[in-house]
Formats: structure tokens, sequence, C-alpha cells
């Protein structure tokens, strides 16, 4: 190409060998555009992230007066269902009676509730396996084989801790952060 | 395509040899952006504008499709729902006001685009179609401007939505029922703002492709050049890359920090306060005026206030869709032979009456509908038609053409081309 033979001399004053001062304006240039490029993608992806109105709904109080022991109530909280169950005092020994050890997902039934509220378990009431309710806290539900929550979606058994003890799930059900601000009252998120 | 002496295309490595063979995407973009195009070696930074409105576009539908995942056209909520994108939405604010500006900034460089292609006759054979499809663009980004404005449902939306569609109710006989099949009522409401919804987000994908068809017509002959004759030979073209993509990087790179200090600095200065009113049916702005990019149709619209034979409303919305249909016939109102305007005398006068001509009608339209401004809205007007139907047709056959340089390289580098080269290889 007659053309590009003469545009692509080198100019005399520039060496034959080694970093030209045009590679050096190449490299710099394409790398700003790179960077920015990069970094105009970062708000694309944010925007999908939970937004201020959602995240404003984080935080609920719950009151806790009428529930009594054996009861569970199911609530909501960030758009997810919400277990809060009033142990019974077998529930409790029963769950403390569990070599902790054996358990899948090794945690002690203080180590998911608060302390000087052990009767109170407060988990997510989504199984740990795809996301389904267990079963459990309506009066006549199957309870599972350990007397917590049974998930029906694909068989995971739940004890009274919320622990997992049989069927898919990989771990316990989640235990929110939350704080009594009275004997009878939780702030949950 | 275009010329004989384009770059080849060879794939250096196996998996790219693979690949040509079966699914040539490379060898494409190496000779429709690549090195495989060969360009005037003349072209001046106007030359820039095709490529920033294609960036612009592409500005539009990503901002676009990720603003489309929050908002929700329902009369009820869609003014709420822009809002929420605004305040609560992560970086909610950038992306609206990157979508809001970036439709003006597309109009600014298209409407520079069309006017180079005005000077320098791109319009003329053998790019007729190239400027055909050109305008079929330009109709369908009026068309996807104006459904955009109407979806944040403020009240310049809502007035819009309700005087465009009076446009069609001028039209005799089926004028009304026109009008209420494209609202789906008998003002604008849910059902309008669902269609536009819908035809917004689908319009653009129809303007790429227009686009693609406009870049494929365009690469048959290969680009004009500021001084309109066609190329002789290898020695007056340039591959595309590396020269015109470093040259249109650094026009975009200009045209983003222009976005972005309008974006960060002045984000509503193109728009109307009156928009962050909810839409309200009972109440119209005291001055309406659309986007600034559709003032100049805007005053010819309200340039006809007296019935003549038909309704003067009716007058005035055939007048404004004249004023683009008009560009469909310029390759054929235009007879002369001689492309750019540079050689041309007396076209070079009339072309920049025309630009202060447009730029008048731009003023006039976004001002209030009162005198002195309707009558100086009639005077350019008639201008305007004028300009392309009775001054180009004439011009074409009485104009003497300065003598046009043998080459394109004669042209840059002179006559000499023993002094010439060494100035060249710079």
């Amino acid at each position: 190409m007659a053309t590009e033979d003469h545009v692509d001399q080198p100019a005399a004053d520039q060496p034959e060998e080694g970093v030209r001062r045009r590679d050096f304006l190449n490299v710099a240039a394409v790398s700003v555009a790179g960077v920015g490029g990069v970094i105009a993608i970062l708000p694309l992806v944010n925007q999908m992230n939970p937004d201020a109105d959602v995240l404003a709904l984080a935080s609920i109080d719950v009151d806790l007066s009428a529930v009594e022991p054996g009861q569970t109530i199911k609530t909501s909280w960030r758009k997810q269902p919400l277990f809060i169950r009033h142990l019974t005092e077998d529930e409790i020994a029963e769950a403390r009676a569990v070599d902790v050890s054996a358990l899948r997902d090794p945690q002690t039934l203080e180590e998911r509730t608060a302390e000087g509220y052990e009767q109170w378990l407060i988990s997510l009431a989504v199984c740990t396996h795809l996301g389904c309710i267990p079963l459990g806290a309506a009066p006549g539900e199957n309870k599972g084989e350990f007397g917590g929550y049974f998930c029906p979606c694909h068989g995971s058994h739940y004890d009274t801790a919320g622990r997992i003890r049989k069927g898919p799930a990989p771990t316990n059900l989640v235990v929110p952060e939350y704080a009594f601000t009275s004997d009878t009252t939780v702030t949950i998120g | 395509m275009s010329f004989p002496w384009a770059e080849q295309y060879t794939p250096k490595n196996p998996f790219m040899k693979w690949m040509d063979e079966r699914l040539p995407i490379p060898r494409l973009v190496y000779n429709s952006v690549g090195a495989g195009y060969p360009v005037p070696r003349n072209l001046n930074y106007f030359w820039n504008f095709g490529v920033l409105a294609g960036l612009a576009l592409m500005i539009q539908i990503v901002t676009g499709i990720v603003l489309a995942m929050h908002y929700t056209p329902e009369a009820g909520m869609a003014f709420a729902s822009v809002e929420h994108i605004m305040r609560d939405v992560n970086s909610g604010w950038l992306l609206r006001y990157l979508h809001f500006n970036g439709a003006s900034f597309f109009f600014i460089v298209v409407y520079i685009h069309i006017f180079r292609g005005l000077y320098f006759g791109s319009y003329k054979a053998p790019r007729e179609m190239v400027w055909l499809l050109g305008v079929v663009i330009l109709l369908l980004m009026m068309a996807t401007a104006f459904m955009g404005y109407v979806l944040p449902w403020g009240q310049m939306s809502y007035w819009a939505a309700q005087v465009i569609t009076g446009l069609f109710a001028a039209i005799p006989l089926v004028g009304e029922s026109l009008q209420q099949w494209l609202l789906g009522g008998f003002a604008p409401d849910n059902a309008t703002l669902n269609r536009f919804f819908s035809l917004h987000y689908l319009l653009p994908f129809v303007i790429l492709g227009c686009i693609i068809l406009h870049i494929w017509a365009l690469h048959l002959p290969g680009s004009n050049n500021p001084t309109g004759i066609d190329v002789k030979g290898p020695q007056d073209t340039i591959p595309f890359h590396p020269y015109y993509t470093a040259k249109d990087g650094f026009g975009a790179g200009v045209f983003l920090i222009a976005l972005a200090i309008v974006v960060f600095f002045a984000p509503n200065f193109l728009g109307h306060a009156d928009n962050y009113i909810e839409a309200n049916p009972l109440s119209t702005p005291a001055h309406i005026v659309p986007e600034w990019y559709f003032w100049p149709f805007y005053a010819i619209l309200r340039a006809f206030t007296v019935d003549f034979i038909l309704e003067a409303k009716l007058w005035g919305v055939i007048a404004m869709f004249a004023s683009i249909i008009v560009l469909f016939f310029l390759p054929w109102l235009d007879r002369s032979p001689v492309r750019s305007g540079t050689f041309r005398p007396k076209f070079k006068i009339w072309f920049w009456v025309l630009v202060v001509d447009i730029i008048a009608l731009a003023y006039l339209g976004g001002a209030p509908a009162e005198e002195p401004y309707v009558m100086f809205s009639q005077i350019a007007t008639i201008y305007y038609f004028a300009h392309f139907l009775i001054i180009l047709p004439l011009i074409s056959r009485t104009e003497r053409p300065l003598p046009l340089p043998n080459s394109i390289t004669e042209a840059v580098l002179g006559k000499d081309k023993t002094t010439a080269q060494p100035v060249a290889a710079e």
C-alpha cells in the first residue's frame, strides 16, 4: 500500500527500536479509555442492588406479649417470612440435649437465641435448601421428625432450635440480627 | 466492499481462521470499521458526528434498559416511579440524567451530522439511499423522543401527549377517531402511557436496524469528503483503523466531556420545571413548548394562522410534516453535479441563510405564540420551503462552480508533490 508506506515511516527524530512516543501515547490513551469504560459499568451494575426504599424496610418491631409457649407466629421481615416461636420447657430441654458435634451445622440453642430470652426462637421461615417455607408453625402442621419444622418441598427436618437434622438443607434456619427492647418487644434487623 | 485496494482480512491465529470460515464477524468488523475500510484522507471533524450519533444511541439504549427496570408505566404510579429512580435507586439520578440529557445530545450531534451532509452534498448520487435512510432515522428519533418525554407523566409530558396527538385530529373526516385510536381514549391516560412505553422501548432497536442499513448503503460508494470529489486511487485514502478510529475516539472523548458537564452541573438546563409537577388533566401549564429539538418544527406548525381553503390548523400540521418530508426529495431538487458547498459560491451563501433561518425558527418555536414572533415564524417558514423547493433547483442551474481539484490528494497536498510528501509523513 503506497499510502500506508509513507504514512507509517517513522519520522527522522524517532528511534527505530525501543518504545516510541507513539507507542506510549497509544497505550496511555487506550488505558484511560479502558479504565473509564470499566468505571462507567459500575452504576449500571449497582442500580440493580436493593434501593433505598427497600433498605428502609429492613428493620421491624414485633410485640410478643400475646404469644403463648408452644405457639409460633409468622411475620414478614425484608419481604421474607419470619418465624417467632415461643419454645416450651420441653422443647428447650430437647434442644439442649442434642450432641452438638454430631450436627451438620453445629450450633447450641444459646448460640441461636438471645441471652436471657432462650424461649424465643426467631428465625427466617426460609428453608436453607431452596427457599420454601417450612411447615410446623401453625397448629396441626407437620413439625418433622425432630419436633421443629419440616420443609415439604424436599423433605428437610429441623429441630426445636431450627437446626437442620435430616434432609438436603445444608445449614440451620437463618437467625437474623435482633435485640429485645423490653421483655415483650423485639426489634428485628 | 468499496475500493479494490482495501486491505484484505487475513486471520492470524488458528482460532480466528476457524471462526472466519464459520461465522466471519471479525472479517465484517475489519471491513466496516477496521483497516479494511479505506476512507478519504481529508475528512474534517464534521465527519466525527456519525460515530458520535451511534455512541449517543448506545448510551440511550443502555441507560434506557436499566431505567426500564425501575420505571412503572401506569398513570397513577409513573410520576412517583421516576421520583423513586431519582431518590432511591442506586445511581438512579445519574442514569436518568444521562438518558434525559443524552436525548438532547443525540439530537445535537444528529443535527450537525445533517448540516454536514447538506453542506458537503452527501445526499447526492451515489449516496441518495444513505440520505433517505437518514431522514427515516430522524423521523424515528423524533417519535421515540416524543414518546419518551411522555413517560415521566409530568405536566409537560401530559400536555405534550395531548397536543402532539391533537395534530392528527386536524386531518379531515378521520382525524378525531385517529386521535382517540392513538390515545386509546378521549384524553391521555393509562392506555396512552402503556403503549408509549412499549413503543419507546421498541423504536430505538428499529433505529439501530436503520443505522445498519445506513452504514451498509454508505460503505458501497464509501464516505464523501470535504472536497466532494470521488476517490481516484489508493493515494486518496487511508484505512479507517487506526486513523479514523483514533480521530473518532478523540471526538468521543470531547462529546462525553460535554455530556458529563451538563449531566453533573446543569442536569435540568435543557428541561422544563413544569415537568416536575405531576400530570393534571384539568390544568394546562401557562407556557407550553416542546423540547428544544422540536422548536423549529413547532414554529412552522404555529406559523399558520389563517384559514385558506383548508383550516389553518390543518395547514400547520401539513407544513410541519412537509418540512421533513421535503428532505426526502432533496437529492432530486438539487441537481448540481458538484457535491461540496466549498466549490459552489451561490449555494454556500444560501446554505448559511438556511442555517440562520433554522436557528431563527428554533428561537421562535420556543417563544410564546404572540406577535411579533408569529410574523417572524411565517417569514422563516416561507424561506425554509423556498430554500428547498425554489432556491436549490434554481441555483443548481444558474450557478457557475469553482474549478474542482483534480484529486483529493492534490487538494490536500497541493500540486507540488515533491515538497508535499514529507508533510504527510509527519
